[in-house]
């Protein structure tokens, strides 16, 4: 069986401090107003009984995408190991993507923007025409997935092949492996909690899966 | 579920903005003309030379079409809208597209009927097209429900049928039309109503059924009331001026329909938790989903 990247994020760990949207923002140099990644902040229930959740959110590569089955011209695509993919050299930036996304997972920019109005050198070093005008999301950082072909390493237990976001997390909430593979960090933990994935209902089959409970008593 | 007291930054349901009046304008034009060079083909039988209104209905499509070539992001790749025919309702609009002005302008240069034929069949096609686009559209509540293509493709046809109608004005044999326009208004209402029905139960945005609730009574009565009236008043009684004013009511407010759809009501997803976190000493809650309702009939 191929292998299926996925990500579980225990919520009962999240304490909402951002370090992952900070962590993603310096990694993919995004810019300001577009975030591949951020933690929601959702307060529920009725005072005293109340209760407030931490949500990290970003693309969830889902292995049913409706971005993809929307996408005209085949620039979002779904790789072996489940990642979802865009062209920047093919999309025509036309948004159907956007509106097939259950997660509001991507984003597209017409015009380059700066922290502060004028461009920083570090912003000049990294800004990327060919994101101008396309749709642009979450990449799980592949090309620190690829890498790890290249070095044998494991994405998800070696740090240099594994998604900045996981790597930056303070409280340990964030993982990321094989889901496909039994043994995997990931399976394992699975196995011993219990969690759901975002929108099931709508069969996307998304492959970010989220803690919220210990394994049934 | 209990109710979210405070939520955070785009929790909620919010109106979509990546498609705006420009998207609305080629579901509006494209359907209008889609249902326009229909109608045109089933009215060719009554006799009357209509090649302007395939005109009409070729400028409508075209016009929809420029209009959403000015809405992306990387218009001088368009022609990569062909790239996906295997499943993108918006690459099989496009496929439709030129042989539609191909059948179209022969129907019009040759005045070959078969082409007219051709041109009111695909044109039915586009719809469904369009239809299917916004249908395929799951992060859209408002859009991805089956009954919504029943609407476009009913909106579209009435469309089409009311710019017929409207056509009494230079063809005052058109007026017989008023019957058919008012029969096609009443298949309207009934899968307005039926859309309304599934998205009540299934729960939408509250800002969706905001948008469609002040929508329905003047969609009802505006919108398939009075034109239905009007269009079997001008064929029984022979009024060309009365199957216009129907024609222009039932088109317009397919075309105020659309633009709700698109403008108004499309609110995203947002988010929800089935369950909430057992956290400190807490045991797990009661999921929440910001943000979302059941329409109200108001
Ligand atoms: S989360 Fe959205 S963008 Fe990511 S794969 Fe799923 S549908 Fe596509
Ligand atoms: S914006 Fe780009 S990736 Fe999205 S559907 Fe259009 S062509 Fe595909």
């Amino acid at each position: 069986m191929s292998k299926r990247y996925a990500m579980v994020i225990d919520l009962r760990r999240c304490v909402g401090c951002q370090t992952c949207t900070a962590a993603c923002k310096s990694a993919n140099a995004t810019p300001p107003g577009v975030q591949w990644r951020r933690v929601l902040d959702i307060e529920s229930g009725k005072f005293p009984d109340v209760s407030r959740t931490f949500l990290p959110v970003a693309c969830m590569h889902c292995a049913n995408p409706p971005c993809m089955h929307v996408c005209p011209t085949t620039a979002t695509k779904q790789r072996e190991d489940g990642l979802v993919t865009i062209d920047y050299d093919i999309c025509i930036g036309c948004s159907n993507c956007i509106m097939a996304c259950p997660y509001d997972a991507r984003s597209i920019e017409h015009d380059p923007r700066y922290a502060y109005g004028e461009p920083m050198k570090s912003e000049i070093a990294r800004f990327d025409p060919e994101r101008l005008s396309v749709a642009t999301k979450c990449t799980f950082c592949k090309e620190r997935i690829d890498l790890a072909a290249v070095t044998g390493q494991t994405p998800g237990l070696d740090p240099d092949v594994t998604p900045a976001c996981v790597n930056s997390c303070i409280s340990g909430a964030m993982h990321f492996g094989d889901v496909n593979d039994p043994d995997s960090n990931i399976s394992m933990l699975l196995a011993e909690t219990r969690h759901f994935r975002m929108h099931e209902e709508l069969g996307t089959d998304p492959s970010v899966y989220y803690i919220w409970d210990g394994a049934k008593a | 579920m209990s109710e979210a007291r405070k939520t955070g930054d785009r929790v909620l349901p919010r109106q979509q903005s990546n498609w705006d009046a420009r998207a609305a304008a080629n579901f509006i034009c494209g359907g209008a003309g889609g249902g326009l060079l229909l109608a045109t083909a089933l009215a060719s039988v009554h006799g009357e030379d209509l090649r302007p209104l395939v005109v009409v209905a070729l400028a409508l499509v075209g016009a929809g079409l420029l209009a959403v070539w000015f809405e992306i992001g990387r218009p001088w790749r368009a022609l990569n809208v062909y790239l996906n025919a295997a499943t993108s309702w918006m690459s099989r609009e496009a496929m439709i597209a030129p042989f539609l002005f191909a059948s179209g302008a022969a129907a019009v240069l040759f005045n070959w009927p078969l082409a007219s034929w051709i041109a009111g069949l695909l044109g039915l096609l586009y719809l469904y097209c369009q239809a299917r686009m916004l249908h395929a559209n799951k992060g859209i509540p408002a859009w991805r429900h089956a009954s919504c293509v029943g609407m476009m493709v009913a909106t579209g046809v009435v469309e089409g049928a009311g710019l017929l109608c409207a056509g009494a004005l230079y063809w005052p044999g058109l007026v017989a039309f008023g019957v058919l326009l008012a029969v096609l208004l009443a298949v309207r209402l009934l899968a307005w109503r039926k859309y309304l029905a599934s998205l009540r139960s299934a729960g939408v945005p509250v800002g969706t059924s905001k948008a469609l609730n002040a929508l329905d009574v003047r969609f009802v009565w505006l919108g398939h009331a009075a034109p239905a009236v009007l269009g079997v008043v001008a064929s029984l009684g022979g009024l060309p001026l009365l199957a216009v004013l129907a024609g222009v009511l039932a088109a317009a407010t397919g075309a105020w329909f659309k633009y709700t759809l698109v403008c108004r009501a499309a609110f995203t997803q947002g988010f929800a938790l089935p369950q909430t976190p057992s956290r400190g000493g807490n045991n797990a809650g009661p999921g929440v989903q910001p943000g979302w309702n059941r329409i109200q009939p108001e």
